[in-house]
């Protein structure tokens, strides 16, 4: 249990920081420490694979394109001044209201005792991919789908500028 | 007795994988030298066998130089990221049966994890040095590690679904009836590029390439700091070689000697396999490393991933 708060509480530090940093490439830093405390959390409640998975997928596939793509738009200390004139108070006032609505709801929902969490069993890989191929197929084809329309928009974006002129030409003999 | 194992047994990994990757460095040079018919440091020591040491000094009193136009923190982060993500890998390769730091159910997931957390260390190691030619090296790592991971990850699961479980100690136990190299061909070609890639050694080595980018993503690095970068990569050959034995060549399994014997053999030629390479291949250009990643090696991974899970389900 002594586990589980502290990687809560590394994960809640590491978040605010994400968010509060004016150096865009030191809050990314923050947002993984984020994820992998995130996903710590997953393995101390008996789901290993949800931890793998956090750690191979989010920390380390999704953020590296991020770091990617603010190192090659990134400025250097300009951007951060422009950022930090970016935080002033006043933007701070309605995500901290609804987020406090949140930790409320929060302590309502936990605040009734209940039986200790550690006797949860552990959800092995298998399991997770019996119930992706059952209950769950609709929404591996949606996602799927999803990621094939993202890959036909990538292949337009990134085509050719010679490829283009040809197909206009196709299109002016039709 | 149980505490005394599980202490000994994560300390006699840790330092035998130091070792590995310090005696690596004097391997690779000696073995270099003797493909391209000369001899090599062969003054410090038998043999020269002491030419680690007498590196480990040098980097030791260089001046540790952080450049005053770099972003410290990140700067300094950067080393230390690889080594920890490689050698926290080697936790889950059972050198052989009980020698294991951790048993883990997701044990190959979790190599494929520290695998991809190690890109951090050369990509933000690129942009904390604030100079042109690391940030140009940081870019081309980071979309070179990223795109071979992918291939990495496809290539290794026709080894999960043959022998069904993701824990690597299970993987070797089923190759009893046969190494899974012979079925899984074109997997274990893929992993071994991947491999290849994702340690940024001579053919993928663009990062780093001495020729257009003066050291690449290391250009700023001195004394220690460049040798983590140094130990990581050796320790990356190291880790990348283990990977192949437990994946496709059986781990510690072999008739007569003991297993980490074994293990320790078909470790040691992969090690040599991989020096071979660097003195046999030129290095590409980028646009063909990534065409040959995205155009080739993704589609054999994905047919070879669909071919194993069709045989797969006729047999059973």
């Amino acid at each position: 249990m002594t586990f589980f708060y502290i990687s809560a509480a590394v994960a809640l530090i590491s978040s605010v920081l994400a968010i509060s940093r004016s150096n865009a490439v030191h809050a990314l830093l923050y947002a993984i420490v984020s994820l992998l405390s995130v996903a710590l959390i997953f393995f101390m409640l008996g789901a290993p694979f949800a931890a793998a998975l956090e750690v191979v997928i989010y920390a380390g596939a999704i953020m590296v394109l991020f770091v990617f793509v603010i190192m090659m738009i990134s400025s250097g200390p300009g951007s951060t001044q422009q950022e930090r004139r970016w935080m002033n108070f006043r933007l701070w006032i309605g995500p901290s209201v609804l987020s406090a609505v949140l930790i409320i709801e929060l302590f309502a929902v936990i605040s009734p005792p209940r039986e200790p969490m550690s006797a949860k069993p552990v959800i092995e890989s298998k399991q997770v991919g019996i119930a992706l191929m059952g209950p769950y197929m609709l929404g591996v084809e949606l996602s799927s789908l999803l990621l094939t329309a993202g890959l036909v928009g990538a292949y337009h974006l990134g085509k050719r500028k010679d490829d283009a002129a040809q197909t206009e030409d196709v299109t002016i003999h039709d | 007795m149980n505490v005394l194992i599980g202490i000994i047994v994560p300390l006699g990994i840790l330092f035998s994988v130091l070792t590995v990757a310090a005696g690596l460095i004097w391997l690779e040079r000696r073995l270099l030298a003797f493909w391209q018919d000369r001899y090599g440091p062969n003054r410090v020591g038998a043999y020269g066998l002491l030419q680690p040491l007498a590196d480990a000094i040098k980097l030791m009193f260089k001046e540790d130089w952080v450049p005053p136009f770099s972003d410290k923190p990140v700067f300094i982060l950067a080393p230390i990221v690889i080594v920890i993500t490689v050698v926290l890998a080697f936790a889950v390769i059972p050198f052989a049966p009980g020698i294991v730091v951790i048993d883990l159910n997701v044990g190959l997931l979790f190599f494929l994890g520290m695998s991809s957390l190690g890109v951090y260390s050369v990509v933000l190691g690129g942009w904390a040095s604030n100079s042109k030619y690391s940030l140009l090296g940081g870019l081309r790592a980071s979309a070179q590690m990223l795109s071979y991971e992918v291939f990495m990850g496809i290539s290794v699961m026709g080894v999960v679904m043959m022998a069904g479980s993701f824990n690597l100690g299970d993987i070797i136990e089923a190759q009893r009836i046969g190494w899974f190299w012979i079925p899984q061909f074109f997997g274990m070609v893929i992993f071994i590029i991947a491999g290849l890639a994702e340690t940024r050694r001579l053919p993928f080595d663009l990062p780093e390439a001495e020729s257009e980018l003066v050291a690449g993503f290391h250009t700023e690095y001195s004394g220690m700091k460049f040798g983590l970068f140094f130990v990581g990569e050796y320790i990356g050959i190291t880790l990348v070689s283990a990977m192949i034995v437990t994946l496709y060549f059986g781990g510690w399994l072999g008739p007569f000697l003991p297993p980490i014997v074994w293990f320790t053999i078909k470790t040691f030629l992969f090690i040599c396999g991989f020096i071979l390479l660097r003195a046999a291949m030129p290095r590409p250009r980028y646009d063909q490393l990534m065409s040959y990643g995205w155009k080739i090696l993704l589609p054999i991974a994905m047919a070879n991933l669909l071919i194993t899970g069709a045989l797969l389900l006729r047999a059973m």
